[in-house]
């Protein structure tokens, strides 16, 4: 017996070890650990081991590339100073044509009594590591539960959103990235309204999945998320279809490429806090002096005596609230109805038909005309109802999701 | 005593200091981790903590040594990632037992031998790690051939030359 130990010793420590190690596998298995209490805290020592390295290099990097950028490398600065400022000038137009949106759309979820999802509170994080196998697409970052970040947050960049918190150390936190395997994100698609459920493959690509093989999807059509996961808010932006193909089991396989850069990931927002309210449409304090104006000097008359029942709920204005011949009557939700709202005569919009065709600039020389119609000056018209026509719409529109003009009422 | 290419006798055992038998292998996690960072397909082609315990493995020529060392690094890269522990605990195992077990019979101190070895041991480390990962754990994970041979060729260069930086660790027993 001792001899038959001795001769085979190593090989029987391998299969002991071995047997211990799948024992182990088996335990996670069969409790369904993965990501749970039971390993939690081992995975934290693990990564306590790494982090610190990662972060001293990102440092450094960091450091280094500021010092440089900052202090020595300022070549073509004042040009991009100049084309900035260019650019803050538009987008402060852009801005007013898209606050009268949002309004016109608070406005709307208050008449239909949605509740709207909003983002209160984010906490910036650098991304400072991997998980280091492509079998596992993750990342880490530099913040934990000493900056309020818990599992489940939604992870997100200004291009889209990136993954969820799958496990909050102290100081550092991991990240599931929506490429992994077992990834799952609510999305929609945003002009035909489908949804789908966003997965990661083997190789990791972004796929939708779950939209079934008759629907019509055009690549290059937009995904959003849809806030069916209860972890990121409807609206935000997922990324762009880019091919379609039909799939097993009566299900089309639409790869989708993210919005955020996924590959090269280096400042990420974690959604600390966000609220779930009753939409409520802004009061008469928001209102422009143009609005005030343009309530006060003559308009387009309205015909208050066809809609004497209408002035309450959208359900109750449907009938006799279309037949208002109003001009330019403000579209629900609609971009473009929205801007001829502003502008008060579609005939100085030429081309109002969405939300990135109207120049800006155009629209910035009309907004102050003394003729619009604007939606926040009809609502304290206390005759004059907002038209808005019932139809089943797939899911809640809010601020954040642009709804195609064929979801609201348009002008019979 | 079996026929080898070199008898048990003319080869050398080798140690390594404490800083090197932690540090190295730490090292290589680290950088496996951040690397992909900016080059995403790093970790697809690349695992350093698999060379490393090639290298360790092979430069002991303990079997015990060799899969202990793979057991400790394997589970570590476990605990980085999010799949269930042990998956490359068990596969660096079983590269570790067999890359020092390999290590006492072969003198493989040139570099042909090395990348060939480095290139055996990256698919016995990835069928051995598919193998656990679809049986065991029921991931859907799929395994590609020529991805994996093309992979096996990149660490086995990549091999070659840290093998040949690691020598200066070595010391002789």
């Amino acid at each position: 017996m001792e001899s038959f130990l001795g001769r085979y010793r190593n090989l029987i420590i391998l299969v002991l070890v071995l047997f211990l190690q799948v024992l182990g596998l088996a335990v996670q298995v069969k409790t369904g650990a993965g990501e749970k209490a039971e390993t939690r805290l081992i995975r934290m020592w693990a990564a306590s081991a790494i982090t610190p390295f990662e972060r001293a290099v990102v440092w450094v990097q960091t450091s280094t590339g500021n010092l440089w950028h900052n202090y020595f490398y300022l070549r073509g600065v004042r040009a991009e100073n100049r084309q900035l400022k260019e650019q803050i000038e538009q987008m402060r137009l852009e801005q007013v044509r898209l606050t009268e949106d949002a309004a016109q759309a608070r406005r709307l979820q208050t008449l239909l009594s949605f509740k709207e999802q909003f983002v209160s509170k984010t906490v910036a994080a650098q991304v400072i590591g991997t998980a280091g196998s492509d079998l596992s697409r993750m990342v880490y970052i530099d913040k934990g539960e000493n900056s309020g970040i818990g599992p489940d947050m939604a992870v997100i960049t200004s291009d889209g959103i990136v993954g969820k918190v799958l496990l909050a150390g102290p100081n550092e936190s991991r990240v599931l990235l929506i490429s992994d395997q077992t990834s799952g994100v609510g999305a929609i698609l945003e002009k035909s309204r489908l949804q789908g459920v966003l997965r990661g493959s083997a190789g990791g690509e972004v796929m939708l999945e779950r939209v079934m093989s008759d629907e019509q999807v055009q690549p290059g059509e937009t995904v959003l998320t849809s806030g069916g996961d209860q972890i990121f808010p409807k609206g935000l932006p997922v990324g762009t279809v880019t091919r379609v193909s039909s799939g097993k089991d009566l299900f089309l396989d639409i790869k989708i490429k993210p919005a955020a850069n996924l590959a090269k990931l280096e400042e990420v927002l974690v959604l600390t806090e966000k609220q779930e309210r009753q939409a409520v449409a802004e009061g008469p304090g928001r209102v422009r002096a143009a609005d005030i104006l343009a309530q006060r000097l003559p308009s387009v008359p309205d015909k208050p005596a066809e809609t004497p029942a209408a002035t309450g709920t959208a359900a109750s204005s449907s009938g006799p609230a279309n037949a208002t011949p109003k001009p330019n009557p403000p579209v629900a939700g609609s971009p473009a109805g929205a801007a001829k709202s502003a502008s008060g005569n579609s005939a100085l919009r030429p081309t109002s038909t969405g939300a990135a065709a109207p120049k800006t600039t155009s629209y910035s020389s009309e907004a102050p005309k003394p003729k619009p119609v604007n939606p926040a000056a009809s609502e304290q018209k206390p005759p004059k109802p907002l038209i808005v026509e019932q139809k089943p719409v797939p899911v809640a529109p809010s601020a954040d999701t642009p709804q195609p003009p064929q979801d609201n009422n348009s002008p019979q | 005593m079996p026929i080898t290419y070199t008898s048990g006798e003319q080869l050398e055992v080798y140690r390594f200091s404490i800083p090197v038998t932690i540090g190295v292998p730490l090292l290589a996690l680290v950088v496996q981790a951040y690397v992909p960072k900016y080059f995403p397909g790093f970790a697809a082609y690349v695992d350093l903590p698999l060379l490393v315990t090639i290298f360790f493995a092979m430069a002991r020529r303990n079997p015990i040594a060799g899969l202990i060392t793979g057991a400790v690094i394997g589970l570590f890269q476990d605990l980085l990632g999010h799949n269930p522990i042990g998956i490359y605990g068990i596969a660096k195992t079983v590269v570790g037992y067999g890359a020092s077990s390999l290590g006492v019979k072969l003198d493989l101190e040139n570099a042909g031998a090395r990348l060939l070895v480095t290139l055996g041991f990256y698919l016995v480390h990835s069928a051995v790690y598919f193998t656990v990962a679809r049986g065991l754990v029921n991931s859907t994970q799929h395994w590609s051939l020529p991805q994996g041979i093309l992979a096996g060729i990149v660490n086995g260069v990549i091999g070659v030359l840290l093998y040949f930086m690691l020598d200066r660790f070595k010391q002789r027993t």
